[in-house]
């Protein structure tokens, strides 16, 4: 009897055990927590966590980044209630699905945490829900944008390789692109999945199926990386035109070796950074800067590569 | 079974002497009371001034624990019958993409878009069971086939018809409905509004709703999930319709040589299974009013270490439906608490890893002293 008494004391304290060097002190400052959609195999965040850590360093105040571990946008909205919960001073927030997420986000600012909308959404939204502001890059207009610099640059047909299918502001940026070409987006999106033997193979079908493809158009490094590697493997490297979305390692590389003509940079390190600094300043001294921060797009080009190369996957 | 064991007045000399205290300790929900205890001991000690149990945070981690519940209620019964259901996160998917196109793109008014969407559903759950009783496949390979095809169907059902992966403008189209508010609405709002009104819970400082409180009633996910499991309870411990369950899960020839529909419970408890699935799809879009190509990812492995955590065995025929349920509610309540604790987010699955070791352990431990195994 004793001893199975002190078998169950003993599990109790060995499952709580490693819970107990959890918690964290914390902090007299100001407290910030960042809610993003990403899920955690997308790498790109990294930039983001990167890029809040930094701020919260130089500004003194206490940060935290969350994220929905599989990207389902319904445990997001969850995290957005138990993030306005814990009482911090602001959340900075994307707005992936405005159905889902206005409800959270309009509670949050109901009960007096401040709210400043980052990366995906758009000013409108954010203005319309009380935000402070809305700091990133409009998905179609970026879209947009490169399918006219494409257009100018003679494409007639692309791939858009969609790594993110049920985000929306994904489609937006393919949508854009062949809206600035001109041509009708059709059938020329796939859905390539998230992990990357998949992506390659997909890629490698579509283009041999496809040959006459004048384009390829990625949408971040998680699609880019395999991208790269399947047209190393079937000789389209240098010769289609290939451009994406955001930067990373590899595609500073492409871009460097010209198999990439293009990166479009959203900065994400500002969407991160500005946001804390922002509200930090406007809880400290009550000053706010009077619009919307479009920290994006920047096309990125072999000029000039040398910042972009030493920080690329850290700050770029 | 604990209740198998007759009252110690009727001496009988093959029954062995147990005392009243061992009795009272050792039953199949031990691991799942005593993991609920040291989670809240823990994160009352850690996490107490964080915001975690003001009404706020107490509903979000009951509304977290309540999804797992209706999941783990389903995946229990099935489990104890003997098969396992890896389609549900991809059903949960598609029964709220379903309700969506019915609704908004049929424009059907809500209940009728629910009531076929359940029978859609359920007659999908049946079909699982058919094939796996019919084959004798194990449910695990079948399962995982539904898992890719209801996934698959989800995706491209909303890209053919809509051009898009979410569908929105579902609270529009069921505003008012009365089947719709059984799913995504809130009751005891006025009692709400009072605790509001005398201070016991925070209230809105600005906006629109200034004044009313942060917690405006309690959602009826919740209600559904403490329904299942007092429904999944009975059945199991109650009924004969239980035992067989036992039965099913324990030895399915023995069973079936004693007379039992072993093929039928199973079936059954395949449909419930996805009738869970779907009641945690349509709280979820009615309450969102937006359904998505992403929603319900790798709920099926929630629902099963929820089961898990609350004391099943893997292999069927043991296991307890409150258990389970307590499984649940610590599965929800050191997700969100760890993020109450300040815990690095990415942290979270090592967490979740570690307690399930421990509570399998746990809880093998205490199946041994009950059924005597060594």
């Amino acid at each position: 009897m004793t001893s199975l008494v002190k078998n169950l004391v003993l599990a109790a304290t060995v499952v709580a055990a490693p819970l107990m060097g959890a918690s964290v002190a914390s902090a007299d400052g100001e407290k910030y927590i960042l809610v993003s959609h990403a899920p955690d195999s997308d790498s790109w965040w990294n930039t983001i966590k990167n890029g809040i850590a930094l701020a919260g360093e130089q500004m003194g105040v206490e940060v935290e980044y969350r994220n929905p571990p599989t990207g389902d946008l319904a445990d997001m909205a969850r995290i957005i209630e138990q993030a306005s919960a814990s009482g911090p001073n602001g959340i900075i927030t994307t707005l992936a699905d405005a159905d889902i997420l206005s409800g959270p986000i309009q509670s949050a600012i109901d009960s007096g945490v401040d709210v400043i909308i980052m990366n995906t959404g758009d000013p409108e939204k954010a203005r319309e829900l009380g935000a402070l502001m809305y700091v990133g890059q409009p998905e179609y207009d970026a879209g947009y944008a490169a399918g006219l610099r494409a257009k100018g640059d003679g494409i007639g047909s692309f791939l858009c390789v969609n790594h993110y299918i049920v985000q929306p502001s994904s489609q937006e940026r393919c949508q854009g692109f062949a809206d600035g070409l001109g041509i009708d987006l059709g059938d020329q999106m796939i859905d390539a999945g998230q992990d990357p033997a998949e992506i390659k193979n997909r890629v490698l079908a579509y283009l041999s199926a496809n040959p006459e493809t004048d384009a390829v158009l990625t949408l971040g490094p998680t699609s880019a990386d395999p991208t790269l590697l399947a047209l190393e493997e079937n000789g389209m490297a240098g010769d289609i035109y290939f451009g994406t979305f955001d930067l990373g390692g590899e595609i500073v590389k492409g871009i460097k070796s010209g198999v990439i003509q293009w990166g479009i940079d959203q900065q994400p390190f500002l969407q991160a950074y500005l946001p804390v600094v922002v509200m930090t300043n406007y809880h400290r001294y009550g000053v706010l800067p009077g619009n919307n921060i479009n920290s994006g797009p920047g096309f990125v080009t072999a000029d000039g590569l040398g910042k972009i190369e030493e920080f690329a996957g850290e700050y770029r | 079974m604990a209740q198998a064991i007759p009252p110690a007045e009727q001496s009988d000399e093959r029954v062995k002497d147990i005392s009243s205290f061992r009795k009272a300790l050792i039953r199949p929900e031990l691991g799942g009371i005593v993991g609920t205890m040291a989670v809240f001991t823990f994160f009352l000690l850690f996490a107490f001034d964080s915001g975690m149990f003001n009404s706020q945070g107490v509903m979000n981690w009951s509304i977290v624990s309540a999804q797992f519940m209706i999941i783990a209620v389903g995946a229990c019964l099935l489990m104890i019958a003997g098969e396992f259901d890896l389609s549900v996160g991809s059903m949960i998917g598609f029964a709220g993409m379903i309700i969506a196109i019915f609704t908004v793109t049929l424009g059907w008014p809500a209940w009728m878009s629910i009531f076929m969407t359940f029978i859609i559903c359920i007659a999908i759950g049946g079909l699982n069971g058919w094939i796996v009783i019919r084959t004798g496949l194990p449910s695990f390979i079948v399962t995982l086939a539904f898992l890719f095809i209801l996934r698959g169907f989800t995706i491209f059902l909303p890209q053919v018809i809509e051009r898009k992966t979410i569908i929105g403008g579902i609270k529009d189209a069921s505003e008012g409905d009365w089947l719709a508010g059984m799913f995504g609405g809130k009751i005891f709002g006025g009692l709400f509004t009072w605790l509001g009104d005398i201070g016991a819970i925070a209230t809105f400082e600005r906006g629109s709703r200034i004044g009313e409180p942060v917690v405006d009633g309690i959602p009826m996910l919740i209600i559904w999930a403490i329904g299942l499991v007092i429904f999944g309870h009975i059945l199991l411990t109650k009924t004969k319709f239980g035992n067989w369950i036992f039965a099913a899960g324990g030895d399915a020839e023995a069973a079936r040589n004693s007379g039992v529909p072993v093929s039928r419970v199973k079936i059954m408890m395949f449909m419930f299974s996805a009738f869970c699935a779907t009641v945690f799809a349509v709280c979820q879009v009615m309450e969102f009013g937006s359904a998505g190509a992403d929603r319900g990812l790798l709920k099926e492995f929630e629902a099963i270490i929820a089961v898990v955590i609350g004391g099943a065995l893997l292999t069927g025929g043991y296991g307890s439906v409150l258990g389970a349920a307590l499984g649940a509610l610590i599965f929800g309540v050191v997700q969100q608490g760890l993020f109450f604790a300040g815990v690095e987010s990415s942290l979270f699955r090592v967490f979740l890893g570690v307690i399930l070791l421990f509570a399998v352990i746990l809880n093998t431990y205490i199946r041994r002293i009950i059924t005597g195994e060594r």
